[in-house]
């Protein structure tokens, strides 16, 4: 018999006779919450910047203010064709190994935890949010939404090859428990909050 | 990395040698302990979530077989090919066979508890293949040939001068620069160096979705990303109870975890696999090794619920001042003293009984495992199969006996009160573990019995 069957079979046998139930989840995550208050509270708590604006200009002269010796900035955004290269999404993912900065549009967010949702179809490659030095994220105000709950209601059964929710900068504390931003992943993460 | 065979009592008496160290151990673990409380306290349905966890887990625990199959059927739809391995040496075998297949000798990988459960960077070792552990903490105590002491920190036994260290030694930093920011850029520049060569990334698995044939692995770090993303196969390795039946119950989970495990909301990502990316091999390795064999044990099923957070870690006092090396298991803790002697009752029969059983283990488990219930009933199986040393099975018949008969416990009492009093060098000795760190308090003058005789005499004389 081959492991996969033994394995199932013995899980079979071992497992409880009666089904149990699966729990309801629509009682959960109903608490008032200012969503985007709690958002921005949050974003802060783990070390990101957040930035509310009104126009993708305002964006790029965000970036331009703040990102003076950006080198190389990818997007996936038409619209910042002007300041990032677009051209790269087909390329071998080790070509952005010397990416300085990163802008992607995000899905949705998420109060509770100031997460972002993206996924490969916004990202060009799963990659682009990793390897950047740093991030930029652009999420309409109108999509933050408050708890993890709503999240999935929202994802539903979308189809996708790779997702993430990303909240923050990349940190460890893996020294003393000292909060250092920067691990692997970018450095630093700003979220900008379309009005 | 070596197999520490001493057992937990003695690792723990070693490890409190230094008692600055293991006082500062005890606070930082505490420190930990206490953010989770802040974050859970700031979520006023905390506790439905912790209930609803709890119940999708005893569901999945209830329908594995199912759900495994469903599981499965859905991976390999998305492209995913599957593997299933018995027990260790076999999920070993298929991880190497993978590698040989594409003829690399390097791997990167990210944290994996199976991975350290199974041996399998000894394994890979001893075939030729190198490996490197991405996130900081495995890093470096893989620089130190150490396993990792607790499964969420692994460092968190050492201090920065030991990094420091370290770091000088096997990445030639500046001697003596223990800040933390100026170490962790050095462990940047190295690993991305190595993210950016491994043609294979091996990551662990948090959740793996039923529904969907998604898994879902949670960093701080992003180390699992940068591997997996820049790799051409990547192979990700899960034991079955990692399922969750739907997609959307994720939610429950992602709440639940980081809150409990660092006290942060959400690690900073959370990400889903579903396909491989264009051009991209990836792999599941679906592992059993004595976990249906746990399933089937009443007692200790539950156990299988766990979604290694390590709070239960963090707030025990035993783990606090005994450190995660004392309990010689890929997991440690409470938890880890639950499943160990499932893997090896003969090795691990120490590990239930490293615990005062105060419950605060099961106090905060995300998914309310009755963990420190579980620890308890170990002992009993423990006893009647015959794995406790002898002396204390002797000491434990020799206490019933006297205790079983009313005459042999008055004269053992008076026997113990008169030793204690007039020869205290006889039980207060290296002999007797009692009296290790512990005075005895002065023996009463005379037994309650005695008294209550005496009471009733002069109370009788008086009418």
């Amino acid at each position: 018999m081959s492991s996969r069957d033994s394995i199932l079979n013995k899980i079979k046998s071992n497992q409880p006779t009666d089904l149990n139930e699966l729990p309801s989840l629509s009682f959960l995550g109903l608490d008032k919450i200012d969503v985007i208050e709690t958002y921005k509270t949050v974003l802060k708590g783990i070390g990101g910047f957040c930035e509310e604006v009104n126009s993708i200009e305002e964006v790029k002269a965000y970036i331009a203010t703040h990102y003076p010796t950006a080198k190389r900035i990818i997007t996936t955004i038409p619209e910042f064709g002007d300041i990032a290269e677009t051209d790269w999404t087909n390329d071998d993912p080790h070509s952005l190994a010397n990416v300085d900065l990163s802008i992607v549009t995000a899905h949705f967010g998420v109060a509770e935890n100031s997460g972002l949702w993206v996924t490969d179809g916004i990202l060009g490659q799963r990659v682009s949010p990793f390897i950047a030095q740093y991030l930029s994220i652009i999420v309409n105000k109108k999509d933050i939404l408050p708890t993890m709950q709503q999240a999935y209601e929202r994802i539903g059964n979308l189809d996708y090859g790779f997702g993430t929710f990303i909240a923050g900068p990349s940190k460890t504390a893996d020294i003393e428990q000292s909060l250092v931003l920067g691990a692997h992943g970018a450095r630093g993460l700003v979220v900008f909050l379309m009005n | 990395m070596k197999e520490n065979t001493i057992d937990h009592s003695h690792a723990a008496a070693i490890f409190n040698k230094d008692v600055e160290r293991v006082n500062w151990h005890d606070q930082t673990l505490w420190f930990v302990r206490s953010k989770r409380d802040k974050s859970a306290h700031a979520i006023p349905e905390w506790e439905a979530l912790r209930d609803t966890a709890s119940k999708i887990k005893f569901n999945v625990l209830s329908n594995m077989h199912h759900y495994l199959q469903e599981f499965e059927a859905k991976a390999k739809e998305n492209g995913i090919i599957v593997h299933w391995a018995a027990d260790g040496a076999e999920h070993n075998k298929i991880v190497h066979s993978i590698i040989a297949k594409h003829g690399v000798t390097q791997m990167v990988k990210s944290k994996s508890m199976l991975t350290e459960e199974c041996h399998l960077n000894d394994y890979l070792a001893d075939n030729g293949i190198e490996v490197i552990d991405s996130d900081l903490g495995e890093f470096i105590v893989q620089l130190r040939k150490e396993p990792p002491s607790h499964i969420v920190l692994p460092a968190i036994h050492l201090k920065k001068e030991d990094v420091s260290n370290t770091f000088h030694e096997h990445l030639h930093t500046e001697k003596g620069n223990n800040d933390p920011q100026y170490l962790t850029e050095a462990a940047r520049q190295e690993l991305r160096n190595t993210f950016l060569t491994r043609k294979i990334a091996l990551t662990g698995v948090n959740f793996a979705v039923a529904e969907t044939g998604e898994f879902v692995v949670c960093t701080n770090e992003g180390n699992a990303d940068m591997g997996a993303h820049l790799a051409d196969v990547h192979i990700a390795c899960m034991g079955f109870e990692k399922l969750v039946p739907e997609r959307k119950h994720l939610g429950v989970f992602l709440r639940l975890l980081a809150r409990s495990a660092t006290g942060q909301p959400i690690t900073t990502f959370s990400s889903h696999f579903k396909k491989p990316r264009e051009g991209q091999e990836m792999h599941i390795v679906i592992v059993d090794n004595g976990r249906s064999t746990q399933l089937g044990r009443e007692e200790f099923r539950n156990s299988l619920k766990c979604i290694r957070c390590g709070a239960c870690m963090n707030t025990c006092p035993v783990y606090r001042r005994s450190g995660g090396h004392s309990y010689h298991n890929a997991v440690a803790g409470p938890i880890g003293s639950i499943l160990a002697p499932n893997l090896d009752m003969k090795k691990n029969a120490d590990l239930p009984f490293a615990s005062t059983l105060c419950g605060s283990c099961t106090n905060v488990c995300p998914v309310k495992i009755d963990i420190h219930d579980q620890l308890y009933k170990w002992r009993q199986v423990l006893v009647k199969e015959g794995y406790t040393p002898s002396s204390k099975t002797m000491a434990m018949k020799g206490m019933s006996a006297v205790l079983a008969n009313p005459t042999v416990f008055k004269i053992a009492g008076k026997a113990g009160r008169f030793v204690i009093k007039n020869m205290p060098f006889m039980v207060n000795n290296s002999m007797n573990a009692w009296y290790n760190q512990r005075e005895m308090p002065a023996p009463p003058e005379e037994s309650f019995r005695e008294w209550y005789a005496k009471r009733a005499k002069e109370s009788k004389d008086k009418k």
